[in-house]
């Protein structure tokens, strides 16, 4: 039977978790995101999971590598600051290829900025942040019931392929309350795949798909776990250019060619609009009712939200932005996505960029819309 | 159709509790569509403190108020700071007892609004003798006021989201509200 509840997107995003399976949590509580923390430690114990209050954002990203070795489905919640404090352990779960997800409730940023403000600008900082060539999958949700939804997923992709899924999220949709629907037979959950065979077992083998199976420590499969460029093994091989390619094109290309399976957008009115406003995350809620406004004047407006920034949705943007004249991008940054977006599409693409902590007003974005789309 | 309604007082009084149950009442109740949301920070341990609903038919998508409906002053401070932002033709209930009305009556009158007074907290005190219930005694006066939630609806909501055990004061002081007007 499906459930409903009023309830906010942190606390949404803690049930998704558990739902999900996960039952190691390692965090250190910081604002916007504390609830995610706080609904975890009250529950987990209640299912045989384990939370950790860890010294800082760095043990955190730790913890959680060593949670998801040891076998458990594991995550940890943050903001900005210690989301820059784990970037070292992200590319090592990058390289030791170790699913693990972290959710990012982003604030007014950089340093310590606003705490209690919302904000978009860790974006390509869940992109880049760490040093080297890596494909991470970012999830924004624009509801609590999408946070929800989203972190379940969160987890499937990091069981799928192996490796750390962000949920870039923010001080707006994690604070907020709306109802979600829980409904168990609706909800898929990707189990951990576990080597069998002993004996022929290589735990970082260049498979065709590029994503091995994972044993935990203790099962007696002798796997060595590093962040130095390895060979099939696990054995660092460092000095040779074949290994470290041949490595690093796998853990990308298990990324990009499966493209198709991850990204995911939506849209509306985009068949006849000749200005496409694009967002993700809370903007989304602002520009949908810009362009629901702008319709009801008169002009042909149209929205694709982007649940998933990375990998980027390209084929998808392209598509849906083909017969358009003009793209408007709305983020809550000085320009960060825009100049992925700007790459994509054809025409000429212009920005709505807010800093200071606030959610875009919808009359900002149809002041926009009505400039650019020849009011 | 969409509402949005803003109760406001100083911390501790329980707005957010309040708007809670509002929302609750109308998404999980009233087969409606509600987000709520409310101030954050520092003002939420003393000063005013604000909560924020949106209740509608349709889907919401913008969660945030851009101009209220109704809006609810449990304190003055709260009344005079947030009062300005209020739509023409509103609606105003104030917690009378915490309340000079001689600096809005211009405001009132210029805006067409109009004024319900719900003494909330004299009435938790002396109706049901705990002064900690005047939100949900509140809550009874706009649901009779306004009817964005339904009777049956807010009960339920009061039901389900006050600590176990209280629930015979807190509907006591919901139906206390219901009759304030």
């Amino acid at each position: 039977m499906a459930e409903e509840l009023f309830i906010q997107g942190n606390e949404a995003c803690a049930k998704g978790a558990l739902k999900a399976g996960c039952r190691f949590f390692a965090g250190y509580p910081i604002t916007p995101s504390t609830e995610v923390a706080e609904s975890l430690a009250r529950e987990l114990p209640k299912v045989g999971g384990a939370f950790v209050q860890m010294e800082d954002e760095i043990a955190s990203a730790g913890a959680i590598i060593g949670g998801s070795w040891g076998g458990s489905k594991s995550m940890t919640a943050t903001s900005g600051p210690g989301f820059s404090l784990m970037q070292e352990n992200i590319g090592y779960a990058f390289i030791s290829e170790t699913p693990i997800v972290i959710v990012n409730v982003q604030r007014g940023s950089p340093s310590t900025g606003q705490p209690t403000m919302t904000s978009q600008s860790d974006m390509m900082q869940a992109r880049w942040g760490s040093h080297g060539d890596y494909e991470p999958i970012v999830l924004s949700p624009s509801s609590v019931q999408e946070l929800f939804d989203f972190t379940i997923r969160a987890f499937n992709l990091a069981e799928e392929f192996r490796t750390p899924v962000f949920i870039m999220t923010d001080e707006v949709i994690g604070h907020m309350r709306e109802k979600i629907i829980i409904d168990d037979d609706k909800i898929e959950i990707v189990p951990r795949k576990r080597p069998e065979d002993k004996e022929n077992y290589l735990p970082f083998k260049n498979v065709e798909n590029g994503t091995n199976p994972m044993p935990s420590f203790g099962d007696g499969f002798n796997v060595h776990v590093t962040g130095l460029t390895h060979d099939e093994r696990g054995y660092p091989d460092t000095n040779n250019p074949k290994t470290h390619t041949d490595f690093i094109e796998r853990l990308c290309n298990k990324i990009i060619n499966n493209k198709g399976k991850i990204c995911s957008v939506k849209s509306k009115y985009c068949d006849d609009a000749d200005i496409i406003v694009i967002s993700y995350g809370s903007p989304v809620r602002s520009v949908g009712t810009a362009v629901e406004q702008a319709r009801e004047e008169g002009l042909k407006a149209g929205y694709i939200k982007i649940d998933t920034p990375w990998p980027f949705p390209d084929k998808e943007v392209k598509e849906l932005t083909k017969n358009t004249k003009s793209v408007l991008v709305a983020e809550m940054n000085l320009g960060q996505m825009f100049y992925e977006i700007d790459r994509v599409v054809d025409v000429e693409c212009s920005l709505i960029g807010k800093i200071g902590g606030e959610l875009h007003k919808p009359s900002e974005i149809l002041s926009k819309i009505e400039e650019l789309g020849g009011k | 159709m969409r509402t949005e309604v803003r109760i406001a007082g100083f911390g501790g009084q329980g707005v957010i509790m309040a708007g809670i149950i509002l929302g609750k009442s109308a998404s999980l109740f009233d087969e409606k569509n509600a987000v709520q949301t409310q101030s954050y920070g520092p003002e939420a341990r003393g000063g005013a403190s604000k909560c924020e609903v949106v209740i509608s038919d349709e889907e919401i998508n913008y969660p945030k108020l851009e101009h209220p409906d109704i809006l609810v002053a449990m304190s003055h401070e709260a009344l005079i700071k947030y009062i300005v932002d209020m739509k023409d033709n509103g609606i105003l209930i104030l917690d009378s007892r915490n309340i000079d009305e001689s600096e809005i009556e211009d405001f009132v009158k210029e805006h067409n609004i109009t004024v319900y007074r719900a003494p909330a907290t004299e009435t938790a005190i002396n109706d049901i003798g705990l002064k900690i219930v005047a939100n949900i005694v509140m809550v009874g006066a706009i649901t009779k006021i306004t009817g964005v939630i339904s009777k049956e609806a807010a009960i339920k909501a009061v039901e389900s989201s006050v600590p176990k055990g209280t629930e015979e004061k807190n509907l006591a002081a919901f139906e206390a509200g219901f009759n304030l007007i």
